[in-house]
């Protein structure tokens, strides 16, 4: 069943690669929107010193607090409207996050066609259908309810 | 030396950023403007923050010492102890289980430790399942899954206190799925310098444990390496190596599916993910080098009583009971 190879496999080598790249991007993206937000180099949307009044209510609660106050949107900051206030030292703080919790997708789709290539279909179809669920679930379409 | 270089600007990044977060400087920035403003515990806005630094510093350390991931030292300690709500908290731990995750990943796939062929299966099932997790924790009442947590929370204690390891588990077939999927690898023991041909039986029976394993992972933010590494070594087969490595990687795709719900629910304060995330990879560092003087024994007791107490301590929350 092994064919004695100690090597990772080519699809194995080049998840690896990728998840490396974007993990490293995202990281040092992190540490520079971060000093930006703290050093109040940019402005935020919620102030410094009023942050800890939030925190401590349920997301629910939090998100109608900062959205009366600060925001003044239609609809509360969920899914991707964070996007739209990219330009607060805050909300900027959410790209490398995004960048960090997408990774995965990149990896899985980097890999799908060299599966199938080498015809592996099965590992083809689950890893087709593993990036199709973690898109899903970025997408913002299966965050709903709440307390 | 590609990693080498890597390894240093990764220290480098980490040094200059911590620089910036204990510096007084920005706090201070907000003082001359005049703007400190007490919050309803007497505190400095800014108290928690680097509180939140430096106790997840020492718990990276102990992370490293104790065998076990940071996610499942952060919740329930984090929101135990700390005033921030528990949907925070969750979504807090998960991205730095997450980070840890993809931090390891790269280096345990290269070496061949980590196995893509037998982390996919298993990742499918448990990051669907934590989608559906975390989507059942957002919805439930703060105290039911402060309760549930407490309950999880003790029962990993159990696990940690009875399980036991096996280096090579004696796998004498694989099963019918396992050869169908080809899950089984070849990997050099560097100790023994050994070349070692594994493979897996159970399949069946550990793809659906990992039903749970991933719907708790989504449910109460926790990473779960604590669950996969028993799973993957004892019911399925795979030797410890692989199954502490491959389970460092499966995280990072089971903690993505959950980390995207509570991140588009809003359950992520960058004032909180960012101290957490330098602070656990600052004190995982600083880990490494002391695990060589240190005893693992003890650490390892000490994890447990104090998971113990933050499990009890989560449950006297939930229950509104006020003992502890």
């Amino acid at each position: 069943m092994s064919d004695n190879n100690t090597q990772a496999t080519p699809e194995q080598v080049l998840y690896a690669v990728i998840q490396e790249k974007l993990m490293l991007a995202g990281l040092l993206l992190m540490f520079i929107t971060f000093a930006l937000y703290l050093l109040g180099i940019m402005d935020s949307v919620v102030p410094l010193d009023k942050i800890s009044t939030y925190w401590r209510l349920p997301v629910h609660d939090y998100l109608a607090a900062i959205n009366a106050e600060y925001l003044h949107a239609a609809h509360t900051p969920t899914g991707w409207a964070w996007l739209k206030f990219v330009g607060k030292g805050d909300f900027l703080n959410f790209l490398p996050i995004a960048i960090l919790a997408g990774t995965t997708i990149v990896c899985y789709l980097a890999i799908v066609p060299g599966l199938f290539r080498r015809g592996d279909k099965a590992y083809g179809f689950m890893a087709l259908v593993e990036a199709v669920i973690l898109t899903l679930a970025a997408s913002g379409l299966l965050a709903v309810g709440g307390h | 030396m590609l990693t080498r270089l890597q390894e240093r600007v990764g220290l480098l990044l980490l040094s200059l950023m911590s620089g910036v977060l204990l510096s007084p400087a920005w706090a201070m920035a907000s003082e001359a403007a005049g703007v400190v403003a007490p919050v309803a515990d007497g505190r400095p806005w800014w108290f928690w923050p680097l509180s939140l630094l430096g106790i997840t510093f020492v718990m990276g350390i102990v992370a490293v010492l104790g065998g076990v991931g940071g996610g499942v030292l952060y919740v329930p300690i984090i929101s135990g102890f700390f005033p921030f709500h528990l949907d925070f908290v969750r979504g807090a731990g998960l991205l730095v289980a997450l980070a840890g995750s993809l931090a390891a990943g790269p280096g345990l796939l290269k070496a061949n430790l980590a196995s893509l062929r037998l982390a996919i299966p298993v990742a499918l099932i448990a990051s669907t399942c934590a989608i559906g997790g975390a989507m059942v924790g957002l919805a439930l009442p703060t105290n039911v899954v402060q309760t549930l947590l407490g309950a999880t929370i003790l029962g990993i204690v159990v696990i940690m206190f009875t399980a036991r390891k096996s280096a090579l588990p004696d796998v004498k077939q694989a099963d019918a799925l396992s050869s169908a999927l080809r899950i089984c690898g070849v990997y050099t023991e560097v100790s023994s310098r050994e070349t070692i041909n594994w493979k897996v039986h159970r399949t069946p029976q550990g793809l659906f444990t990992f039903i749970f394993v991933g719907f708790m992972a989504g449910m109460f933010g926790l990473g779960a390496g604590w669950a996969n590494v028993p799973v993957l070594n004892l019911m399925m087969g795979a030797p410890l190596k692989i199954s502490v490595a491959t389970s460092k990687f499966l995280l990072s795709i089971t903690d993505t599916s959950a980390a995207w719900i509570y991140l588009n629910k809003g359950c992520v304060i960058p004032m909180m993910v960012v101290p957490s995330l330098i602070g656990i990879m600052l004190g995982s560092l600083v880990g490494v080098r002391l695990l060589k003087v240190a005893k693992p024994t003890f650490i390892r007791w000490m994890v447990i009583i104090i998971l113990a107490y933050a499990g009890a301590k989560a449950l006297d929350k939930g229950l509104g009971l006020h003992l502890l």
